[in-house]
């Protein structure tokens, strides 16, 4: 049968298909569809995972243990579970292990655009991309075979437009004994325990693999050398491949399934066969150094952008202007649509609990904040314009104590939410204790990672797959890492907020406060719409400082100050109630009260 | 075969995710090759939308290149002139008729394209403009959340596929107890397209 999936759809088909036993993952666009669709299959043990690391031993463990494993993360997630990554590239497997990073060219919904090819090399582990969702789910299968063929971890690429875009793909059979239970651990501990000693003997092992490999991989089916006009070769994978596909149809190709170790006689062959050789790839020159460093000439980044995604248009033009196309080629967009159009930024929703947080730090002017991962980077936008760094998850704890070291005469918060602080934040928080800080830390405590699309976390009592957890208590954990200062208010009392903050910043010493109230998409809903009374608004307009959605400029406008009055949208205000409390005529109320 | 290029643009909540998802498993089931290719802003709620849809005997990119759609479907008004640049001179636009601001424009710091604007810059745009009353459609349906079915509709009447066809990936995509509800959307769309502005 055949249906139509999305990348992420037919990553997690071919995890079953294949017999993935054991799948985790920590959530990150545009990769987070992958375990949510897992979930839906009853032979597969699925979990969010804390963090990217946990995800990954967790992943090694179960192939350790002779099952079938499957663990994916956002291209940067890649970074934090980097150091168990490592290690498994010596230790081998039992159990096919892939490990799937799913990148963001373009950075639709990340802080960088690393390209995670680097990552195979780093490893010397081979690498996999697929073009198609057809080849996603394939794809899973066969680096599952090589993981366990040539024993060793698999990487699996994929990027946002492979992910997010769908097209058909053939549906099989599960391939998996899901009734024999597990056997006890095959014990092995010179391979499986990483001390230098054994370790060194384990070196050259990945080296000889490696160059194996790289031998044979000109016989792999999924590196496939098409042959059309000679006057042009095109080395291209992943989506990159498609576009050029469509560009120059009539072209010879090396279509890359495999795009590491790379296949050198297949690209000698395609060389020697075609007058010209592009290499193209989106973001680094990962093939083509490698391409240039076999001693062949060809030409690629002096051609194409390395920065955000090669879509047909971009080829195109690139192309034309290298005079590898004629000009007239290139379409582009016309001239029809009228100039300035207001742009639609992301917003926090109506009823969001970050907003008082944010309302209350703009008004601190004298206050820098930390930011971290998560919906309340909007805090960094207008109207707020209150958070001045972020970086990376967990990041907004070490650097507010970065601060504090330095001695900058500046009041200072770091600003993290419920599934960051799980993530990465209680190290850092142990460290300002541990090291004497006085940093002031605000947890937003949303009950959901919501940024992603609401998935669990310790702090929520449901396990992706349904089943009750148990709920980890954000302030407990707090207080056991020796914060005494712990202040814990509603989301919804902005003058709670206000005052705890006020008071957390004065503390001498560490302190806390969370900042408690859920995502209005995991919360009980909408209390009924408010409205503002056009007779005692004067438009002084402290309630466009929410950035709320709902929250309007009226037609009408005061007489004596000429500033237009605030209106409320009743389709989209859900009653949080936080414009009502700060409004300093009392002219916002529940629309029921006003009847 | 030249391959059909469609864009869907809204804003999130509207319902342009399942259109793109109907379009293109309709375009299966009529035998065409298809890709399709979601772009979503970073909001959850309320961020602009964009789907790309293509129906073709081999396609192979996910995206439709610039200046090559020939159905643009615009879920509201703004978002329907953001992508105007993209159609093809000879290609079709249906637009929603339907204004949602951003909170730049709420807020009194930017404004929203006034109506002149909005149809001088639709007459020139394209060959073939439909001035949809979407929300109107669905809501008297009873149920403004069909705007994006009633869309479809019109655009189907516009299409060689068979109205068979869309209703029986229809009934595989909604939920099962709306599904009567969601078909009449359907026919709505397609009638009022059909029977002219």
């Amino acid at each position: 049968m055949r249906v139509l999936l999305s990348g992420n759809e037919a990553i997690a088909r071919g995890a079953y298909e294949y017999g993935v036993k054991v799948a985790t993952g920590y959530p990150g666009t545009p990769s987070s569809e992958i375990l949510e669709n897992v979930a839906k299959y009853e032979e597969i043990y699925s979990e969010w995972s804390v963090n990217e690391k946990v995800a990954m031993d967790v992943a090694i463990g179960a192939a350790y243990a002779g099952q079938r494993a499957m663990v994916t993360m956002k291209q940067v997630g890649m970074n934090v579970a980097a150091d168990s990554f490592f290690y498994t590239v010596y230790t081998g497997v039992r159990g096919g292990l892939l490990i799937v990073t799913a990148d963001d060219p373009g950075m639709f919904s990340s802080q960088n655009e690393q390209d995670n090819r680097h990552y195979a090399r780093f490893a010397k582990i081979p690498m996999l991309e697929p073009s198609d969702s057809q080849e996603a789910k394939d794809f899973v299968g066969i680096g599952l075979d090589l993981s366990e063929e040539w024993d060793t971890s698999v990487l699996f690429r994929t990027v946002m437009r492979i992910s997010h875009s769908a097209s058909p793909v053939e549906l099989g059979e599960r391939e998996a004994d899901d009734t024999t239970p597990t056997p006890p651990l095959e014990r092995n501990p010179h391979r499986l325990v990483c001390t230098c000693l054994w370790a060194r003997e384990r070196h050259p092992v990945v080296e000889a693999r490696l160059k194996k490999m790289a031998e044979i991989a000109s016989e792999f089916p999924f590196n496939r050398l098409e042959w059309g006009d000679r006057g042009l070769g095109i080395v291209a994978s992943g989506p990159v491949y498609h576009y050029a596909r469509e560009i120059w149809p009539e072209a010879s190709f090396l279509k890359l399934g495999m795009t590491y170790p790379l296949p050198t006689a297949l690209i000698q062959e395609l060389a020697d066969g075609v007058e010209e050789l592009l290499v193209i790839e989106e973001l680094d020159p990962f093939l083509e150094e490698q391409i240039k460093a076999m001693g062949i000439a060809c030409r690629g980044k002096d051609v194409f952008p390395a920065c955000g995604e090669l879509t047909t248009s971009v080829i195109e033009r690139s192309a034309a202007e290298a005079g590898i196309l004629p000009k007239e080629t290139v379409k582009g967009g016309r001239q029809v649509a009228p100039p300035d159009l207001p742009g639609r930024s992301p917003v926090l929703c109506p009823g969001c609990p970050h907003r008082s947080t944010f309302y209350v730090l703009s008004k601190m002017k004298d206050v820098v904040v930390a930011g971290d991962i998560g919906c309340y980077n909007l805090g960094a936008l207008p109207p707020f314009d209150a958070t001045d760094t972020m970086g990376a998850m967990g990041a907004s704890v070490g650097v507010a104590h970065g601060f504090d070291v330095a001695g900058i005469p500046d009041r200072f918060v770091a600003v993290i939410g419920d599934s960051t602080f799980f993530h990465a934040g209680i190290p850092p928080l142990l460290n300002i204790v541990h090291n004497r800080g006085k940093s002031t830390v605000v947890i937003l405590d949303n009950h959901t990672t919501a940024m992603t699309g609401h998935q669990d976390h310790p702090g929520v009592p449901v396990m992706l797959g349904g089943q009750p957890a148990p709920k980890v208590d954000i302030e407990a954990i707090v207080r056991a890492s020796g914060v005494t200062d712990v202040h814990n208010v509603s989301a919804f009392d902005v003058r709670g907020v206000e005052k705890a903050f006020k008071e957390a910043l004065a503390f001498d010493g560490p302190s806390v406060v969370i900042v408690d109230g859920p995502c209005f998409f995991v919360g009980p809903g909408s209390t009924g719409a408010y409205e503002a009374d056009s007779d005692l608004c004067n438009g002084c307009g402290l309630c466009f400082r929410l950035g709320c959605p709902a929250i309007v400029h009226s037609e009408e406008l005061d007489a004596k100050t000429g500033r237009a009055k605030a209106r409320i949208d009743p389709v989209l205000c859900v009653g949080c109630d936080m414009c009502a409390q700060i409004c300093p005529r009392q002219a916002i109320r529940p629309t029921e009260s006003m009847e | 075969m030249e391959t059909i290029n469609f864009l869907i643009t809204g804003v999130g909540g509207q319902g342009t995710v399942l259109a793109s998802h109907v379009m293109a498993a309709v375009g299966l089931a009529a035998g065409y090759d298809v890709k399709k290719s979601d772009i979503l802003g970073l909001a959850v709620r309320g961020g602009a939308v964009v789907g790309h849809v293509r129906w073709g005997e081999r396609v192979h990119s996910p995206i439709v290149p610039e200046g090559r759609v020939d159905y643009l479907v615009a879920f509201e008004i703004l978002e329907g002139l953001r992508w105007l640049n993209q159609v093809r001179p000879e290609g079709t636009i249906l637009i929603n008729q339907q204004e949602i601001h951003p909170v730049t424009v709420g807020s009194g710091t930017a404004t929203y394209p006034d109506r002149g604007t909005v149809d001088r810059t639709l007459q020139v745009a394209a060959e073939k403009v439909h001035r949809i009353p979407g929300l109107n459609i669905a809501q008297e349906l009873g149920n403004a959340r069909v705007l994006n079915v009633v869309l479809l509709g019109a655009l189907s009447a516009l299409l060689s596929v068979k109205p068979e066809t869309w209703e029986s990936v229809l009934k595989e995509r909604v939920p099962s107890h709306f599904v009567d509800l969601n078909l009449q959307a359907f026919h709505k769309g397609r009638e009022w397209l059909q029977e002219g502005e």
